[in-house]
């Protein structure tokens, strides 16, 4: 894989205030993860190379992918491909990076999904509407114990145009 | 390719009215903003003005004022020059009521293509929002550093 062929078509910046070491934990625990992320679990093999998988409430595995630069706390990239048939083959596959940075007594934290190939902004939607809420939810439970209840409709623009690529979908 | 501009979302556990506050009301700007202070009487017309340390750095106005649903003002840099020389860019707010909670929609618009004010605009606005959604939800804002809105762009 060619890094340099990947370019960030969706970034999204947020301060939270914990510790490094709490964001990355709650980005990479299911524990974490399914009290903010609409109940999916992030379940990571904590090495480069290691498996990295969103699980869906019902058991399956939504997203697979593998961990690609492991720096904790500072730097996770993973490969997150969504596990629909042919969409990898036709999207290319997904990066996407977190960045975790101290600013000041708050941590920033930058998420960046990255792509080979240019795709739509009707094909980004769906993550340009979870990330927002996704990690809304994460800064919500770590600054207050509780993370609110987002519920999001299913992205319909994006499944949409996925549909239109002749992908799938559920 | 689409039209430079800065678009941030995000879900905050309050009401759309004392959002619409939040907004609006200098006491509360003071704390998220980085002591910046608003200064308006919100009325479609008239001047806006964002101060700091008593000083406007940014001016404009009011172009929407429909609370506590919709915001919107145009926004001229005035303290810096490497900033002077840009066009008037708008900032547009949208408040929606989202199952328990509110999700406010930042839009800022009107840049042109190359020009430095919106990468200022887009290390801002996510500190200032960020800041902004913990003093709403836990009573607190962040303790970030002014610098951190500078990333990548250096105002001094």
């Amino acid at each position: 894989m060619n890094l340099d062929q990947f370019k960030p078509l969706t970034v999204y910046t947020i301060y939270i205030a914990a510790t490094p070491e709490q964001v990355w934990e709650a980005l990479t625990s299911a524990e974490f993860s399914r009290k903010y992320f609409s109940g999916f679990a992030v379940e990571m093999e904590p090495r480069l190379g290691g498996k990295f998988i969103v699980r869906a409430p019902d058991g399956s595995e939504h997203i697979s992918g593998d961990v690609f630069e492991y720096d904790p706390p500072n730097r996770l990239t993973v490969t997150w491909n969504v596990n629909w048939p042919d969409l990898v083959a036709k999207l290319g596959t997904t990066l996407v990076t977190y960045e975790i940075e101290q600013a000041g007594e708050a941590v920033r934290l930058t998420m960046s999904e990255r792509h080979d190939r240019p795709l739509s902004d009707d094909i980004l939607s769906g993550g340009r509407t979870g990330w927002p809420a996704i990690l809304s939810g994460l800064k919500s439970l770590l600054e207050t114990g509780k993370a609110p209840q987002i519920k999001m409709a299913p992205p319909a623009q994006m499944l949409e145009a996925l549909r239109a690529m002749g992908i799938k979908t559920p | 390719m689409s039209k430079p501009q800065f678009v941030y979302v995000t879900y905050i556990e309050t009401t759309p009215e004392r959002l619409w506050e939040a907004l609006t009301s200098s006491e509360f700007t003071k704390q998220y903003w980085f002591g910046a202070e608003v200064r308006s009487d919100w009325k479609i017309g008239s001047p806006f003005a964002l101060l700091l340390d008593g000083e406007t750095t940014d001016s404009g106005e009011i172009l929407e004022a429909d609370p506590p649903r919709r915001l919107s003002y145009s926004f001229k840099h005035q303290k810096y020059e490497e900033l002077r020389g840009e066009p008037i860019s708008r900032v547009v707010f949208t408040i929606e009521p989202f199952g328990s909670l509110v999700r406010l929609t930042v839009l800022h618009d009107g840049f042109v293509e190359g020009g430095k004010y919106l990468g200022a605009v887009s290390n801002g606005w996510p500190a200032i929002l960020s800041g902004l959604k913990s003093l709403l939800e836990r009573g607190k804002v962040l303790a970030i550093p002014r610098a951190a809105l500078n990333k990548g762009f250096d105002a001094k």
